[in-house]
């Protein structure tokens, strides 16, 4: 069984349709990534995928003993957490939270998991620097460490390079294909970079309004649709 | 200075007033930090005007002042918390018009009563007078049931301020929390009313919490920090005001300007 299988699901907002007629799944180790223009439903499919809203029609299953709680999430930041004051270690250790359930406080466990996480992201001297002093591609590494102590299969990425420089970015995609491959994560990312999202993915699902794209790579390169899209980002 | 406190705490409405002011103190920075960073600095200003009113009225009913002003406080947070996140009046406007309405609600109860006279001004202003043996009582009590709850919730309070949306996507009741810090808030506010008054019991609530971010730098020491300049400032204020005759409330803001100021001139020496 599939890890996300959405079947016939519909999204609406205040009685308007903003998603209709999505079918598509997630393999273990696939690396999807969602693209498609302002507007197009990508925010809305995460909501659904992490349970935060449910769809009007249709449904998405979690299979393969993934449970919607244990899906590592990378929100976009918002404007109040850029000055939070809090160590990179509280930051991350909050992504254990999951793990917690009733009891008031962290075990010695989930502790060492947050060092591993933070090693394995090559922020481990960070980790009692404060969030608010990093720069952006530092606050990034420190957001997908905690959806890593989060998640155990999955992790859902909403546009993790926004803001960032090139170089940054490049560091970051380079990443998150090590984790994809060598922690053998699954990764479901949506993305206004088309570029990066081409160069890195296994599987492409491209969205406006409905689902326009769902495949592999390779065939979304050579599809009309794919062509055209790639091509409008390389006129910029 | 030594002998000036043996004094005021051979007076047994004073050292009621101190252990009771330091326990509110604590739990109102503690609470304040999570506001604060969360947006809702102005939900204790809310809060206290609508404590405010259920004073007055209890006032006028001749019953024990908390025993209304509290549960009133509790569906009043609720209330707010509700209206900042589905409806169509937005958070600050809501809060804004349950201030000015609690009020005249107060007023208008005293006024028909038993008029304007001192006990309206206490209310608003504060008097470490007011409160009888019952009423220390349940402040003590209370405030430290917030601390104990605080301390064991505290894991989930830092990963709901942090991000409400991750701690929801990964199974944690954002709302449940978000309920549980305005109903310790509630309950805060209420307490330390009837000491700082109806109008600055909101400074009790933001103050420390503001300086204490000026220099620290992790949640932790943020806390910390915050729940020691508030016990600071109280007894500093409190200090002032038995020595001068002022106004305790109204003392123990000013403590906490001067403190405020202070961590603020420091932050900008660090940044050179």
């Amino acid at each position: 069984m599939s890890l996300i299988n959405c079947e016939n699901v519909t999204f609406t907002y205040e009685g308007s349709i903003v998603l209709a007629d999505l079918n598509f799944c997630v393999e273990r180790g696939e690396y999807l990534c969602i693209v498609g223009e302002n507007g197009a439903g990508k925010s809305t499919l995460i909501k659904g995928i992490l349970r935060l809203k449910n769809p009007s029609k249709g449904s998405i299953f979690t299979g393969d003993g993934l449970k919607t709680k244990q899906i590592g999430y990378l929100p976009q930041q918002t404007i109040a957490q850029r000055d939070f004051p809090a160590s990179v270690y509280e930051v991350v250790l909050s992504g254990k939270l999951n793990s917690l359930g009733i009891l008031p406080f962290y075990k010695r466990t989930d502790k060492e998991d947050v060092i591993r996480q933070l090693k394995l992201l090559g922020i481990e001297d960070l980790k009692s620097r404060s969030y608010r002093e990093l720069s952006g591609g530092q606050q990034q590494r420190v957001l997908l460490a905690r959806a890593l102590c989060a998640s155990k299969e999955l992790l859902v990425l909403d546009e993790p390079v926004t803001g960032l420089d090139p170089i940054m970015t490049g560091e970051l995609y380079d990443l998150i294909k090590k984790i994809n491959k060598e922690e053998k994560r699954t990764i479901v990312m949506v993305s206004h970079d088309i570029k990066g999202a081409v160069m890195y993915a296994s599987h492409i699902l491209h969205l406006g309004k409905t689902q326009l794209f769902f495949g592999k790579k390779e065939d979304y390169v050579q599809s009309e649709i794919g062509m055209r899209f790639i091509g409008v980002e390389e006129d910029d | 200075m030594i002998n000036t406190f043996q004094q005021m705490l051979s007076y047994p409405f004073l050292v009621n007033a101190l252990v009771v002011g330091i326990l509110v103190s604590l739990c109102a920075s503690l609470l304040g930090v999570s506001l604060v960073l969360k947006r809702y600095s102005m939900i204790g200003d809310g809060l206290s005007h609508v404590g405010f009113a259920a004073l007055a009225v209890a006032y006028a009913m001749n019953v024990a002042p908390l025993t209304v002003a509290i549960p009133v406080c509790v569906i009043a947070a609720f209330l707010l918390l509700r209206m900042n996140e589905n409806s169509k009046l937005k958070g600050d406007a809501a809060t804004a018009l349950l201030c000015s309405g609690a009020l005249a609600v107060g007023v208008m109860t005293i006024s028909l009563t038993t008029g304007m006279n001192t006990d309206v001004c206490n209310y608003m202003f504060g008097s470490i007078l007011s409160m009888s043996k019952f009423d220390v009582q349940i402040s003590i009590g209370l405030s430290i049931v917030v601390l104990i709850l605080y301390v064991l919730f505290y894991n989930k309070i830092f990963a709901v301020t942090f991000d409400e949306t991750f701690a929801k996507a990964t199974g944690t009741h954002s709302d449940f929390y978000n309920m549980l810090i305005a109903l310790l808030t509630a309950v805060t506010v209420v307490l330390g009313m009837r000491m700082m008054g109806a109008l600055l019991i909101s400074s009790l609530i933001i103050f420390p919490a503001l300086s204490a971010m000026r220099i620290c730098k992790h949640f932790r020491s943020v806390i910390i920090c915050a729940a020691i300049l508030s016990v600071v400032c109280f007894v500093v204020g409190i200090y002032f005001s038995y020595m001068h005759s002022t106004p305790t409330g109204a003392s123990i803001v000013i403590a906490d300007i001067i403190m405020f100021l202070l961590f603020a001139m420091v932050e900008k020496i660090k940044e050179r």
